[in-house]
């Protein structure tokens, strides 16, 4: 697209038009749409429900659910996020240029979620498919019960990492002194650092060294239980 | 050659099951054991001071509507019994399209499960509620607008507190899929919600259902029963168009037999804490709808349930016996499963001869969904139909009509969890200004 096709910035305001009609106004857009939404004031579910290829800039701090369920949007939001950022967000991609509150990401089945600053507890629980790229540090049971993605942490790992994972694999490059029941540190192979690699580039960090992260996964022991 | 009381024939058999294998037992269906039920209370028919209404000739009203307070479009039954969310996974698809298509016939509502909204059951479903678990699989944005109510599940009444199971031999490549699962595995689902803790979260989790699904359809919170007092007032708080109770009968899929029978408390008992919170709150009757299930068998039951202050019921256990499940046909497939009709509850295990908790196709392809569906409407109008046949012996233009006052206890238990007269007193056992000697 050249700069002359690029359609204009509508800008949204909260204070003035109140949620309800900004997240009409959003969820109605057609694909190529661009907004700015001021004065978000911490509410929650800002930008939640969004199904067409829009791009949203979030100017200030969102409470719960923001940009929750996302299909196809691309929601930046610059500030910080409380609980549930994206929380089962289908595709897309939600960048978050601050910290992230509990449960970011959560049962999310696809897209792409960048926490640039830190991620607190149960990032990523019960993950469905999304991919996750923290930049900084995550809270105690991120990857609890997850079951498909990728979860990248660049910082260091709470308590409990990964406790009772399925199949989602989890990549920190900082410390992860405390795995969760089932969670174990896995071989890095040329795949690993080959997804990552796509990972990294994909959060624009293309310069972070896949080598320098450890692989994170489900030692399986959980699967069957004995039953009569 | 005397038995114990205390060591019956089943206590015995379960230690020496436990010590032979080394895990807990693991079952469907509901709790077995006589607790306080609707069997415990009776109508008082019309006679000197009510007049009743003629059976066939007088109306008497059976719909419903649910979800009045914030929904744009609330869900209009046309009888007060609705199908219970049971999940595709732990029933095969022609087991759920059945339920859905019989639902459609009368004019009620079915519910999804914890595994999400397959095709066929959308598309054989006039009025589908579609289940928000802890687990979320399969839980989508497009399943969530495509539902007609959206019903947050808290708890269950056959384990409050517990999460659901669905054992390996079930989990074929289709459930696997529509849960993100490695087909296979024995799976047991969350207990909590993954992205909110308490009640102020969960007022905030609403509000966000709504704006995703622009405030059309009504949500319901399922709780199951153990403090229902406080849990329908949180619920209500909350801003729940519906509170959904389910009591300790309820049944099950899949889940261990000490929580069945030992965790939540009879759907008599939870029945009159809810209303009073709800008529507190001043919705009762008057926007936010009740529904009880648990153990609800028959169109007395409806009906007693209604006139404690329910607005409609759910039912589970009963649809699946409707579709086939425990039929005497089968005797010789239950004897080779080592159990017999009317005993069967190995829901479990995929291997149920009637093609209904099973994922094994052979078995599926038993289960004929529009004879199941014809049966499951039959069984729901003799509910209806018996219901008004109550209502109407009491003088009720309308079944929800019916009020407390129209019963009586055969037991002081059942009466002081209903505070209702013990049956030819006017005691309500509780109740400091009844006496057992008063006029009735
Ligand atoms: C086979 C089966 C599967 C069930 N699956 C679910 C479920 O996925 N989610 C849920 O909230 N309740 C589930 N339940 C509970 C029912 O929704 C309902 O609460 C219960 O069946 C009502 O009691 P009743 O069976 O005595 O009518 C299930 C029950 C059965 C029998």
């Amino acid at each position: 697209m050249s700069a002359l096709d690029t359609p204009p910035v509508t800008t949204l305001d909260l204070d003035e038009q109140g949620l309800r009609a900004v997240n009409r106004t959003l969820q109605e857009a057609p694909d190529g749409a661009r907004f700015a939404v001021t004065s978000p004031g911490g509410r929650h579910a800002i930008a939640a429900g969004l199904r067409s290829a829009i791009e949203v800039d979030v100017h200030g701090h969102a409470g719960y659910y923001c940009a929750g369920m996302n299909q196809a949007a691309t929601v930046r939001v610059h500030g910080n996020v409380g609980v549930g950022v994206a929380e089962n967000m289908m595709s897309g991609r939600v960048e978050v240029h601050g910290t992230a509150g509990q449960s970011a990401g959560a049962t999310a089945h696809g897209g792409l979620l960048v926490v640039e600053g830190d991620a607190a507890a149960r990032c990523g629980i019960s993950l469905k498919g999304a991919d996750i790229v923290v930049k900084g540090s995550v809270g105690h049971a991120t990857g609890f019960m997850a079951q498909v993605g990728r979860i990248v942490i660049f910082g260091d790992a709470g308590p409990a990492l990964g406790d009772s994972i399925y199949e989602t694999r989890i990549y920190v490059r900082g410390a992860a002194s405390d795995l969760g029941a089932d969670c174990v540190a896995k071989e890095m192979r040329d795949e690993h650092r080959a997804e990552l690699a796509a990972l990294l580039a994909a959060a624009g960090a293309p310069d972070a060294d896949p080598g320098d992260f450890r692989r994170y996964g489900s030692a399986r022991t959980l699967y069957h239980w004995q039953a009569p | 050659m005397r038995p114990s009381a205390t060591f019956d024939t089943h206590t015995i058999a379960e230690i020496q099951r436990a010590a032979e294998t080394g895990i807990y037992a693991i079952r469907g269906f509901g709790a077995k054991r006589a607790v306080p039920h609707f069997d415990d209370l009776l109508f008082l028919g019309a006679s000197m001071s009510r007049y009743p209404l003629e059976g066939y000739r007088e109306a008497c009203g059976t719909d419903v509507v649910l979800g009045t307070r914030y929904a744009q479009r609330p869900l209009r039954l046309d009888i007060p019994v609705t199908i219970a969310g049971m999940s595709f996974g732990a029933l095969s698809a022609n087991a759920k399209e059945a339920l859905g298509r019989g639902a459609s016939m009368v004019g009620t509502s079915t519910t999804t499960g914890d595994g999400g909204m397959t095709p066929e059951e959308r598309e054989a479903s006039d009025r589908l509620v579609y289940q928000y678990l802890p687990s979320r699989y399969g839980m989508n944005p497009d399943d969530l607008r495509r539902a007609d109510a959206i019903e947050i599940v808290v708890g269950q009444g056959a384990k409050p507190g517990g999460g659901g199971m669905l054992l390996g031999q079930k989990i074929s490549a289709r459930v696997a899929e529509m849960r993100d699962l490695p087909a296979g595995i024995d799976q047991r689902s969350a207990c909590r919600h993954p992205d909110w803790t308490g009640p102020d979260d969960l007022e905030i989790k609403i509000a966000e259902l709504r704006e995703i699904t622009g405030w059309q359809v009504p949500i319901y919170v399922k709780v199951g029963a153990s403090r229902p007092y406080y849990d329908t007032a949180l619920a209500v708080k909350a801003g729940a168009d519906v509170v959904v109770l389910d009591g300790m009968q309820g049944g099950t899929a899949a889940t261990q037999e000490v929580f069945i029978e030992h965790v939540g408390i009879p759907t008599l008992a939870a029945i009159p804490p809810a209303v009073d919170a709800l008529q507190e709150l001043g919705v009762h009757r008057n926007g936010v709808q009740l529904v009880v299930s648990g153990g609800i068998r028959t169109g007395a039951d409806v009906a007693k349930a209604i006139a404690l202050g329910a607005d409609a019921v759910s039912i589970g256990v009963a649809v699946l016996i409707a579709l086939g499940d425990n039929s005497p046909a089968l005797a010789d497939e239950y004897a080779a499963l080592g159990t017999a009709p009317g005993r069967y509850d190995a829901w479990h295990e995929g291997r149920d001869p009637a093609g209904i908790s099973t994922q094994d196709p052979e078995l599926e392809a038993r289960l004929d969904p529009e004879l199941g569906a014809r049966r499951v409407a039959n069984l729901l109008r003799v509910l209806t139909m018996e219901a008004q046949t109550i209502a109407r012996a009491c003088g009720k233009s309308h079944v929800h009509n019916l009020e407390p006052e129209d019963l009586v206890a055969l037991t002081v238990e059942a009466a002081a969890m209903a505070r209702v007269p013990l049956a030819g007193t006017s005691w309500v056992p509780g109740n400091p200004s009844t006496s057992p000697g008063g006029p009735q």
